[in-house]
């Protein structure tokens, strides 16, 4: 197998944790949104957590798509 | 047609080497002057008025004040208002180079990786200095969680060291890459509607959403950057 074959290959490997971030960042906000519907008095103590567990996963997935940039282009 | 990687090009504006090591006044350099400038220009014109019930813009200023005021009266705790003049420094300059580079033909200062290497490294080693010098030796407790049994040491500090020096690296990366990742696919996108002509609307619409997409991860990573460096801080401070 040619080196930019197993590249490409190992490229779209990489990316297949993106799948773990998309549940992620789906919790974080069906957390928020129910506690908002529990509670809304608490949404303005609440959204600054939520965006920084939003930021958080989001960091996640950068991290795999740099690897998978790395194994690309490296 | 230019490669969407090509706007994160060096480009020199007054070269100048001293003993070897380049200096130059560079794009970069040049931007980073404009943010410190419009923050200056921002926070000194917005307060010289000085109403008691402030304008537009003197209440915009108070407002930056006061965000970032409570962010650290709520993360640090009382002994962190002696850092309040750092983290703001450190929120209005990522802020501000966030924002600057969505403008059309600038440079975002933050999309290169040294420099927000830079302002991590800043924040990591002096957030650990920090902890050493109010704590001595009890500082390196904090590394072995209170209310652990005894028996997971082993296991438990050597994974809470490595998360703790993973911290300069996952602070300066998600800053970069965000910022890198964004602008890269608004470049991409735009090539699109050039390319496609009349049926160019549909990847103008995208772009459009982008766009909007890219001002607020702008907005939303200095605030992350400015939290986590507050919780750092507090964890130094507090050793928990």
């Amino acid at each position: 197998m040619s080196v930019e074959a197993a590249k490409l290959i190992g490229a779209g490997l990489a990316v297949i944790g993106l799948a773990g971030v998309g549940v992620g960042i789906g919790n974080v906000f069906s957390a928020f949104i129910t506690s908002v519907a529990r509670n809304p008095a608490a949404q303005a103590t609440v959204f600054p957590f939520t965006m920084l567990g939003f930021a958080l996963v989001e960091a996640i997935a950068l991290f795999a798509l740099l690897i998978a940039f790395l194994i690309l282009f490296g | 047609m230019a490669s969407p990687l090509q706007q994160f090009e060096i480009k020199t504006i007054a070269s100048a080497h001293v003993g070897g090591v380049n200096i130059s006044f560079t794009n970069s350099s040049l931007f980073m002057l404009i943010a410190i400038t419009a923050i200056t220009a921002f926070l000194v014109i917005g307060v010289r008025k000085r109403a008691m019930v402030p304008g537009r813009l003197q209440s915009l200023a108070e407002l930056s004040y006061e965000f970032i005021a409570g962010l650290v009266r709520d993360n640090v705790g009382h002994a962190g208002r002696a850092y309040f003049p750092f983290i703001f420094t450190l929120f209005m300059f990522i802020l501000f180079c966030n924002t600057i580079g969505l403008i059309p033909y600038t440079f975002t200062v933050t999309s290169h990786i040294i420099v927000t290497f830079a302002l991590a490294a800043v924040v990591f080693i002096g957030v650990t200095i920090i902890g050493i010098a109010r704590h001595r030796m009890k500082w390196f407790s904090y590394f072995f969680p209170p209310g652990a049994p005894l028996y997971m040491a082993p296991l438990l500090v050597p994974i809470e060291v490595l998360s703790y020096l993973a911290r300069p690296v996952t602070l300066s990366l998600r800053l970069f890459a965000n910022m890198m990742a964004g602008h890269t696919m608004l470049k991409v996108f735009a090539g699109f509607v050039i390319a496609l002509g009349l049926f160019g609307v549909a990847p103008l619409v995208i772009l459009i959403a982008l766009y909007m997409l890219e001002l607020i991860v702008a907005v939303l990573q200095a605030f992350v950057f400015t939290i986590l460096t507050c919780l750092y801080l507090h964890d130094a401070l507090h050793l928990h």
